[in-house]
């Protein structure tokens, strides 16, 4: 059977608040694009081979907590495609938001001209997210745990316990080009010969 | 939706009523500051109704707890009412239902005040 290839890509751009003019608005941002060296892009592709279907989407964002919805849209929708019993819709949504909201706070510190790079991939068996930052890293093995008596009443610290709560797997990785890599993996439901 | 947040007082209890997301990027902050001003008003007893929170993240659940402990560290008492199954289930998770006093009935959450 012939390959099939499905390719869309999206742009889309950190606006500044500060600046009020819309027509203002689109030179401030292709300056603000072209200054980063980049522009934040979507990118989906299917390919069918064989009977089996892979699907791969490609996200690179600035770090800004308003971008971390547009990631956690793209895991809903696969996570729907793929047949996820709805309660494991929303878990697997929200492992992929804290994730991103880790890459953005954590790993860049903020910094809008470090980008956070997440890639779906869904397959039969599985659907694999990896989220890549731009920071330092740290030791996933020392994270505390929330529901220790000393930890309950801290306000943070408990978005790591949701990511290995609600996901299969999951791993911390120092990517060899530099940042964190976190690879998170929800296996398909079995209904209907997987995903 | 971000979060919007209603005030009503029934008794000696001010009922928040909240309405949308508790993320970081959207509700934890006004959730921190409408308990803040209660607090500055002289108000010791909240009730936060979840009823219509639509979604909470880590912070969400971490606004929570700071709003629990910022209040009683005050000599007040923060409860919630009207969980949904999701926020039930990220509580019941990280072991927060021991620390939280939480009701399905307003009258009976109102009533627990002392």
């Amino acid at each position: 059977m012939p390959a099939v290839t499905l390719t869309l890509i999206f742009t889309a751009w950190y606006l500044p608040r500060t600046v009020t003019d819309k027509t203002t608005d689109r030179l401030a941002l292709a300056r603000n694009s072209l200054s980063l060296g980049r522009k934040p892009t979507v990118e989906a592709t299917q390919n069918d081979i064989n009977g089996q279907t892979d699907t791969v989407i490609e996200l690179t964002i600035a770090s800004h907590y308003r971008f971390v919805e547009m990631v956690g849209s793209v895991a809903d929708q696969l996570t729907q495609l793929a047949g996820f019993e709805a309660e494991n819709i929303d878990w697997v949504g929200l492992a992929v938001r804290e994730s991103v909201v880790n890459a953005i706070k954590h790993g860049n510190q903020l910094d809008v001209s470090k980008p956070v790079e997440v890639r779906f991939h869904l397959t039969d068996e599985k659907l694999l997210i990896v989220v890549r930052d731009r920071g330092n890293g740290f030791d996933a093995s020392q994270v505390a745990d929330p529901r220790a008596p000393e930890n309950l009443l801290n306000p943070n610290g408990r978005g790591i316990f949701y990511m290995r709560t609600f996901m299969d797997d999951v791993e911390f990785l120092s990517h060899r080009q530099g940042g964190l890599e976190v690879r998170m993996t929800k296996r398909c439901p079995r209904r209907n010969g997987g995903c | 939706m971000s979060l919007t947040i209603s005030h009503r007082t029934v008794g000696d209890v001010t009922v928040l009523d909240l309405s949308g997301k508790i993320t970081i990027g959207e509700g934890s902050v006004q959730l921190r500051e409408s308990v803040k001003s209660l607090l500055e008003n002289g108000t010791k007893n909240i009730l936060l109704n979840l009823g219509d929170v639509s979604y909470v993240d880590s912070s969400g659940i971490g606004e929570l707890v700071h709003s629990y402990t910022t209040v009683k560290n005050q000599q007040g008492q923060l409860k919630l009412l009207n969980l949904t199954k999701k926020i039930q289930d990220l509580l019941m998770i990280t072991k927060l239902l021991t620390v939280f006093d939480t009701f399905d009935n307003e009258s009976d959450a109102v009533a627990s005040f002392t």
